[in-house]
């Protein structure tokens, strides 16, 4: 190997991408951490902070052990953050609701469980359905239109905005070099090393991380690799700081560590992070006022949208180059869901110059081609 | 009172806010034959600097001054314009195709706009010092709000302190209802003098050369004004004492009220978030919208005047008011009879000779607009300055990543009084131009409404289904 | 913090805590409670600071008050009404109210 300035470029300084230098950084790996400016289209900024499982793997039951490994992970990944940064991410997993406001909408949650639960290979997650009164013994202020929900004691959460902010705080500790306004323009493979070139001059590195979310779609073909992505766009409401009120998050609505509400869970086909539609952040409070009828008067300070990072299938893509080796791109949505995942167990991965096929096959983009074919 | 029910759904004209520039663009445009609605926040209009002006328990014109009474012409002009004018309407959606978001005592309304003119003035331009959100630390707007429209002055021992023409005028109006002024804490750099002489031929011809200068002398024959470099205010639970540094000598005093004040800057929020381009003004050090000769801005229909376009104080904002409502009545109807715009540009030309050497004199210090330490910088969520400073010590380039990692920004003001501040500060971290660094991207609301209210907007089909799933 | 130029001509009795307080008909619930006397109307959900009204213009939100039951309410927007019961608040909202 070359004389590289760094063993591993990471690009995308989101979520995945700041989980995975950190993961990297933890093995001894000199890393760059790639990054654009301040209107980056960002998801980290715009997620719903929930690390999540039920109904996780519907269509591909290796999905759903990978969401619960990481979730099963979370408590020890957050314990180390703090340990280094003295920064309390706040991961709580006291279990989680899917509130249904109809008979049809909880026969259609019943549907699709069971179809999850049907696939061979799938792991248990212990998700059940409850009736109004059994969800009402532990959220006491739904309203009477709830007539029910799913729930997974698995399900959990965290403060998102401050995991960012701890992951950049533990990356800047361990000495990974952070380097905002370097949108990669191309990446080429000369003798034995990756040169990544950007605005600021080129980064050349050992290994390659591809962690820039829908952006993977332009900068994996470069090295080999695919990304088919499929951004949509998401809205989320937030509310004042109010008193602790609501001890689960439910997957729609939940109360953060400082107090404020945030409900969303939109899905639109746009790729403006700009823009934001008024009549669906209207629904989106209509059905938080049904579902929890105290939040009426509760004043909205702010709202949100962001670019979903998605997959066409929704799946992660976890792939290693064939024909550039050391190159490597993740892509998922569940960039706080996984982080533990991505820290603990992808980095490493990395770090020793290839995948986990046990682990990680299942992820490759080459299901794509399967399902051309068929 | 106006309730949200009571108005149409559709107006030629909306125009968001009532002082100078709301009221006489409302005015001209309705006698144009357009139909309007003017929407201000406040319980009466008049805006800031005619605050009160149908209401005020302040007899005596003394007092005000005679610049504050021509404020009731204005508003009698839109008044008897025909124009419907409803106060307590608070606007917080405005988007590109013109589609305003207003609530009225707690009822949202979507009001559909031919033309939109913003006119939602200017703010003061944070002030923070190391202990500027004790209670008995204010404003001096506040103070003058407080004395125009509800006829209360300060009690105690009062200071004020900062820089700009409404100190003085502030100063005055006080100490003419009678009110004692322990000092004046002046904190013009003396180098902005310097600076500011090559604008000094202009604004001996401007109409506030000899007012200023007698507002200068009424307020230094009656207070002590003492130059500073440093300043900062302490006690339990309010305020009790400031310190502050003359002259190389460091003081402290016992104080009840301190009035803070170091120029205003436009109110960009309601533009910035209906997608208006905005630019950095170097000379005013704030953000400002980005507008052609009628004040129309980058998106189309949508104007800004008053002092939201760009500081220039109350006169000018009437005549920009009226410039930008020609506009918006050429485009509605072309056959229309409106005042010659010409003239109007001119007394705006008048209007706004004098600002350059007010910019340049009244140009804060850096020691006051970039703070250090544990001075709180967010007052809603209480970020520091030194937590700002850290962060772009590892990498972070601007307000927005900023927001994401400190909740700078986040509370219910919404960056109004932090803004600048974070922009200043990053800049000052990365050694680079406000203007490359940035501002927060603001989005609807606002200003907050509740949750019912926004669930009871109209919804469409594909609305719905985008979240029902 | 503030005193009255002149006795109001026109009184309104308004409720702050449970203490009455006089104020001018046309005064905003801040204003009313800066010339009562009433030194700060809230503490802030970070870190329990007191806090009074600092702009008095609608964009600071520092005076945010309970009136009449609801909660996070802007004092210097709101015109006081005889018998409104103001209180003050403390640290973050209570849901429901």
């Amino acid at each position: 190997m070359a004389a590289s300035d760094y063993d591993v470029a990471v690009v995308g300084g989101g979520l995945v991408g700041a989980a995975t230098a950190w993961g990297l950084a933890r093995e001894g790996c000199r890393v760059a951490l790639l990054d654009e400016g301040d209107r980056a289209v960002r998801a980290s900024r715009g997620n719903f902070a929930l690390v999540w499982v039920q109904s996780k793997g519907l269509g591909l039951a290796a999905y759903a052990g990978w969401t619960v490994r990481s979730s099963n992970a979370w408590a020890g990944f957050a314990a180390t953050l703090k340990e280094e940064t003295g920064l309390d991410v706040c991961f709580q997993r006291p279990g989680g609701f899917h509130l249904a406001l109809s008979e049809r909408e909880l026969e259609a949650r019943a549907t699709t469980l069971k179809r999850l639960h049907n696939q061979p290979g799938i792991v248990d997650y212990r998700t059940e359905i409850l009736d109004h009164s059994q969800v009402a013994k532990m959220l006491p202020d739904i309203g009477r239109e709830v007539v029910g929900a799913s729930y997974c004691p698995l399900d959990g959460h965290v403060n998102s905005l401050r995991l960012f902010r701890t992951l950049h705080t533990a990356l800047h500790a361990r000495g990974v070099k952070y380097l905002p306004s370097h949108r990669v323009g191309n990446i080429s493979r000369e003798g034995g090393e990756f040169h990544l070139s950007t605005m600021q001059g080129a980064v050349r590195a050992g290994r390659v991380a591809l962690a820039a979310g829908n952006a993977n779609m332009r900068l994996a073909p470069m090295v080999g690799l695919e990304a088919p992505m499929k951004p949509e766009r998401g809205q989320i409401v937030v509310t004042e700081r109010l008193r602790p009120f609501l001890h689960y998050p439910v997957v729609t609505l939940r109360q953060t560590d400082e107090g404020t509400v945030m409900i969303g869970d939109s899905k639109e086909e746009s790729t403006d992070p700009a823009g934001l539609t008024l009549g669906v952040s209207a629904t989106e409070a209509e059905r938080a006022v049904r579902q929890f009828p105290l939040l009426a008067n509760v004043n909205v300070v702010r709202t949100w949208s962001a670019i979903r990072v998605m997959t066409q299938d929704g799946f992660p893509i976890y792939d290693e180059s064939e024909t550039h080796p050391g190159a490597f791109v993740l892509c998922c949505h569940s960039g706080v869901t996984l982080a533990a995942n991505h820290a603990l167990t992808v980095a490493p991965m990395i770090a020793r110059g290839a995948l986990d096929k046990m682990l990680v096959a299942p992820f490759s983009a080459r299901r794509f081609h399967v399902q051309e074919a068929g | 009172m106006t309730e949200a029910s009571n108005f149409a759904s559709s107006y030629d004209l909306v125009v968001i806010g009532g002082g100078p520039a709301g009221l006489a663009a409302a005015a001209l445009a309705s006698r144009a034959g357009a139909s309007t609605v003017l929407f201000d926040e406040n319980p009466d209009i008049g805006g800031q600097i005619y605050r009160g002006i149908t209401s005020t328990p302040i007899k005596s014109h003394a007092v005000l001054g005679e610049d504050y009474w021509a404020g009731a012409a204005l508003a009698a002009e839109a008044k008897a314009s025909g124009a419907l004018i409803v106060t307590g309407a608070t606007v917080w959606s405005l988007d590109p195709s013109r589609l305003v978001g207003v609530s009225v005592a707690g009822k949202a309304r979507m009001i559909q706009a031919q033309r939109v003119i913003i006119a939602t003035g200017s703010l003061e331009r944070p002030f923070p010092l190391p202990g500027w959100t004790l209670p008995g630390v204010m404003t001096a707007g506040a103070a003058q709000t407080a004395l125009k429209a509800h006829g209360l002055v300060p009690d105690g021992r009062v200071l004020l302190a900062g820089c700009g023409p409404l100190l003085w005028l502030l100063a005055a109006q006080l100490l003419r209802a009678g009110t004692k002024i322990e000092a004046i804490l002046d904190t013009t750099p003396r180098s902005n003098w310097l600076r500011a002489l090559p604008h000094l031929p202009d604004f001996l011809l401007s109409s506030y050369w000899s007012k200023g200068l007698a507002l200068l002398r009424e307020v230094k024959a009656k207070v002590p004004v003492i130059p500073i470099q440093r300043l900062s205010a302490h006690g339990e639970g309010k305020l009790q004492h400031v310190e502050y540094r003359s002259s190389g000598k460091d003081y402290r005093r016992r104080v009840d009220m301190l009035l803070l004040h170091q120029g205003v800057v436009p109110n960009v929020n309601l533009a910035s978030a209906a997608g208006v381009a905005h630019r950095w003004n170097e000379r005013q050090l704030c953000l400002e919208p980005v507008l052609d000769v009628d004040f129309g801005s980058s998106v189309p229909g949508i104007a800004v005047a008053g002092d939201g376009a760009g500081i220039a104080g109350g006169a000018a904002a009437a005549e920009r008011g009226r410039i930008a409502a020609i506009a918006a009545v050429h485009a509605l109807r072309p056959s229309a009879s409106v005042p010659d715009p010409q003239s109007v540009r001119q007394r705006l030309q008048r209007e706004e000779l004098g600002r350059g050497f007010l910019d340049t004199l009244y140009r804060p210090a850096d020691a006051f607009r970039l703070p250090e330490g544990e001075t709180i910088v967010c007052r809603c969520e209480e970020v520091t300055a030194k937590q700002i400073h850290d962060m772009t010590a590892m990498g972070c380039e601007g307000p927005n990543q900023m927001k994401a990692f400190l909740r700078c920004g986040m509370g219910p003001c919404q960056g109004r009084l932090c803004g600048l501040t974070v922009t200043e500060l990053i800049a000052a971290g990365r050694h680079a131009r406000p203007a490359d660094v940035g501002y927060y991207r603001l989005r609807p609301p606002v200003k907050p409404i509740t949750l019912a209210e926004l669930a009871s907007l109209p919804i469409s089909e594909a609305e719905r289904k985008a979240v029902e799933r | 913090m503030f005193k009255r130029l002149d006795e109001a001509a026109s009184i309104v009795a308004i409720e702050v805590d449970g203490k009455t307080v006089r104020a001018r008909s046309g005064d905003t619930v801040a204003a009313a409670m800066l010339a009562g006397g009433i030194d700060h109307c809230r503490t802030t959900p970070v870190s329990g600071a007191p806090r009074a009204p600092y702009c008095l213009m609608g964009v600071c939100f520092e005076c945010l008050v309970t009136i009449d039951g609801v909660g996070s309410r802007q004092g210097c927007l709101v015109p006081v009404r005889d018998g409104m019961r103001v209180e003050t608040q403390q640290g973050k909202r209570e849901v429901g109210r």
